[in-house]
């Protein structure tokens, strides 16, 4: 049973990781690859780590949601109605992979590895919540800020429009002038 | 409190589901035509408006299927049977009385990544047929979804919060004595209206919307039809069904048993929301992007900061 709970999201998520190369459409890449990403989460389930897997599976889903629309926005041919190819340079691609694989299945046939020491704890999460927001507080908290500090500063170089477009140049509009009408306090 | 189920509830529950959703949508087709063609005359004219949905669904079995051109028909059929699947799955740590088919370490976790699944299913629905009009329907419910996601999240983490655990067994043991709903009103308020916009039915039926002729579903027939419509009803069911355990105290109540608490609780948020259908306008995304992340995005996370202060003093 194990053998099997174990093999198929395996096979699955190599399967499709790989199909992600050979289909023309991008929507189809797309989702293939998000069934890639769920198969881990499985896997990552199965390796007793319940939370993080269920969160592989939440995160993945929305983000490859939202990568579907900026892979059909940005890349040609996005419905795949003429045949299109995701690769390219295959041959000098194929050697660098190649050394890449030998020098890590090197690295970890040669490489001492440690006995186990301790057991797995009885609570996961518990244990990752307590790692995380414990003694790492304080990065945690550092991290957040610069990420939510990058989605700001991305949204402002992005947008087109400023305030002063939306409530002149004083600030003084009593009504902001934006291309959608309605909303919050209008 | 939480009891081991048997074993036939795993076949028990999609049965269940289906029901309700059934129920559900006969209730709102008989609304429907009470308010077109007036009150029914007869209990039989009631009982022929209610069963309506379910003559739909035979009438989309017979009929001759509709085709596009170059379709992506692989694409359709995984969009369209995701909806009912995910909402099943999200079904499953559902507690009817204190027992549900498995009450996960994580359950509010894995009730929120399996509805999230609502959007690649959608968006897949709308992708496939080739039609302009399924295609912005399907980029709607992304926008909603992105709308929607961050303060649905926020308020179910809140009542997770308050019982100190992610089980959803643990949410209701937490509300033996006072209900969440009545110290966490803006989460559970915020929790109903994303219930609403992840089915996207009633005021945020845009991304099916009549405005572009059924949207995601415009060209969907047969069973496909049935599936994501029926996976919609579905996805609204679970998500109604789950304010029950995580804010409305679950099977706690008096007199009456755990399940009749449950089904009583879930009947009344459902019957609210058909009635609150009637009483909205329809809310367009961008409108509700901007309403959902200046207004209650911020609103749930005080929220959470009060309950989280409440919590550390306790």
């Amino acid at each position: 049973m194990e053998f099997v709970v174990f093999w198929v999201p395996a096979v699955l998520a190599v399967g499709c990781g790989a199909l992600v190369f050979r289909f023309d459409s991008m929507a189809r890449a797309t989702f293939s690859l998000l069934a890639s990403l769920l198969c881990t989460g499985g896997l990552v389930v199965l390796l007793g780590l319940d939370y993080l897997g269920v969160v592989v599976v939440l995160m993945m889903t929305l983000e490859m949601s939202v990568m579907a629309v900026f892979m059909v926005m940005y890349m040609m041919n996005p419905a795949g109605l003429t045949p299109m190819t995701m690769t390219h340079n295959t041959r000098a691609a194929a050697v660098v992979c190649g050394l890449l694989f030998a020098l890590l299945a090197a690295g970890i046939l040669s490489a001492p590895w440690p006995d186990r020491r301790g057991r797995p704890p009885d609570d996961p999460t518990l244990d990752l919540g307590m790692s995380l927001m414990g003694p790492q507080m304080l990065t945690m908290m550092t991290l957040a800020m610069a990420l939510f500090a990058t989605i700001v500063a991305t949204v402002v170089l992005a947008t087109r429009r400023g305030r002063y477009d939306r409530l002149g140049d004083g600030l003084r509009a009593r009504r902001a002038d934006d291309p959608v009408p309605g909303g919050v306090g209008r | 409190m939480a009891e081991h189920p048997p074993s036939w509830a795993v076949f028990a529950l999609p049965v269940l589901l289906a029901a309700v959703a059934l129920v559900t949508a006969g209730a709102d087709a008989l609304l429907a035509a009470g308010a077109r063609a007036g009150p029914a005359r007869s209990p039989r004219e009631a009982a022929a408006r209610a069963a309506a949905p379910a003559r739909g669904v035979l009438r989309e079995l017979v009929r001759q299927p509709r085709r596009t051109r170059a379709a992506d028909v692989a694409l359709v059929r995984v969009g369209a049977a995701l909806l009912p699947v995910a909402a099943m799955l999200a079904g499953v740590v559902l507690p009817l009385g204190f027992r549900s088919v498995s009450d996960l370490p994580e359950g509010v976790v894995w009730y929120n990544a399996m509805e999230a699944l609502a959007w690649a299913a959608v968006w897949l629905a709308g992708w496939g047929p080739n039609s302009a009009l399924s295609l912005i329907g399907g980029y709607r419910f992304l926008a909603q979804g992105l709308a929607y996601e961050v303060p649905h999240m926020l308020a179910i983490t809140t009542a997770a919060l308050g019982a100190e655990s992610l089980r959803v067994g643990g949410v209701v043991d937490a509300q033996s004595g006072l209900w969440f709903a009545v110290w966490m009103p803006a989460a559970f308020g915020i929790h109903l209206l994303s219930a609403l916009a992840m089915a996207f039915w009633g005021p945020f039926d845009r991304p099916a919307g009549r405005d572009v002729a059924g949207g995601a579903a415009a060209e969907l027939s047969g069973v496909d039809r049935i599936l994501l419509l029926g996976g919609r009803w579905l996805l609204l069911v679970v998500a109604a069904a789950m304010s029950v355990p995580l804010f409305l105290g679950g099977g706690h109540g008096p007199l009456l048993p755990g399940w009749a608490w449950t089904v009583v609780k879930t009947a009344a948020v459902l019957a609210f929301l058909l009635w609150a259908r009637r009483r909205v306008p329809a809310l367009r995304m961008e409108r509700w992007t901007e309403a959902a992340w200046v207004v209650l995005t911020p609103l749930a996370v005080v929220q959470a900061l009060v309950v989280a202060v409440v919590v550390l003093h306790r």
